[in-house]
């Protein structure tokens, strides 16, 4: 193992881009930039290594929360991964991202740890118990006509209003922001985990797909549900004062 | 005669699909019918997309000091023991 990690990383190209320097070639940026993050990091750049757990860490705590019982094992299992990435830095190929990657492990190390306590509730049950749940409407079906109208059955009695002028601004205090950050803390463990994962963190659907072991669709259903409450909730607070 | 079958409370429930582009042709044609009729139905898909943006304005990159200074430590420690590298 020693050594090859030089030539591993100055003569592999990353597979997923055209990273190829010749000039007049398509140069893929990202490519590149994870390659050099990857070197850094694999000849002992503190400073790079302090980026990517900035970066990552609270997400991390956060993603291994859904699998253990408790804050405090969701930090272990978060260190434990910290280590196991870098010892598999050396071996890392690149052919998924770094993150993906590191999320993956993740994954893994919590699996593991979820199997020995025993009293841990693997994602994919928590998914299973949100989705098995009676279906709550995304909008209350007060608000609509009801079925026995003979014109608009379905159609709004009480539609949303266009957010603008002083609603608008208010979408930025920071009062709102607290209550958003809160009703995202009420959700179900499943949907909070998508929401932020799509929303805060800006992850592609099939990479929460891939990191989450959840199907496409399930993964938009929990994500519908997460933002129609979240939306819920801010519609309350805006149109109450 | 393509609006005439989608109620508002079905659109509500469709908004997700249609922002991540998996709804079937012919329902993201309904659905983009519908909201050009109805102000109501306009305006929810608006507050939903707001609402995205407000939530991807909230961060979560916070991490307490001493778990960092934890991590650094294991990353001074791998660093140690891999004496093949370099400096």
């Amino acid at each position: 193992m020693a050594g090859a990690w030089v030539g591993a990383v100055e003569t592999a190209p990353p597979r997923t881009g055209e990273a190829k320097i010749d000039a007049g070639q398509v140069v893929d940026r990202g490519a590149l930039t994870a390659a050099a993050q990857l070197h850094r990091l694999r000849s002992g750049d503190t400073g790079e290594f302090e980026r990517l757990v900035v970066t990552h860490h609270a997400l991390m705590c956060r993603v291994a929360r859904a699998y253990v019982a408790s804050s405090a094992v969701a930090e272990d299992v978060v260190q434990d991964t910290w280590i196991a990435v870098l010892d598999g830095l050396t071996a890392f190929e690149g052919r998924s991202s770094l993150r993906t990657w590191i999320f993956q492990i993740l994954k893994n190390v919590a699996r593991r740890r979820g199997q020995r306590e025993a009293r841990v509730v693997p994602f994919s049950s928590l998914m299973a118990t949100e989705l098995g749940e009676r279906t709550l409407p995304s909008v209350d079906p007060e608000r609509f006509i009801p079925p026995s109208d003979h014109e608009w059955p379905g159609h709004w009695l009480w539609p949303p209003r266009q957010w603008e002028g002083g609603v608008e601004e208010r979408l930025l205090h920071a009062e709102t922001q607290a209550l958003m950050a809160a009703s995202i803390e009420e959700l179900p463990p499943a949907q909070r985990t998508v929401l932020w994962l799509r929303c805060i963190e800006g992850w592609a659907s099939d990479e929460v797909c891939l990191a989450l072991e959840i199907s496409a669709a399930n993964q938009r259903v929990l994500l519908h549900r997460a933002r129609s409450n979240v939306r819920g909730s801010l519609e309350a607070l805006l149109e109450t004062s | 005669m393509v609006t005439a079958d989608m109620k508002c409370q079905e659109f509500v429930e469709l908004v997700t699909d249609y922002m991540e582009g998996s709804l079937p042709a012919a329902s993201r044609v309904d659905f983009e019918a519908h909201i050009l009729e109805c102000d109501g139905c306009e305006a929810y898909l608006d507050q939903m997309r707001r609402t995205m943006q407000t939530i991807g304005r909230l961060s979560e990159r916070d991490i307490e000091p001493k778990a960092l200074a934890r991590m650094l430590e294991l990353f001074n420690d791998w660093r140690t023991q891999s004496d093949h590298r370099g400096p």
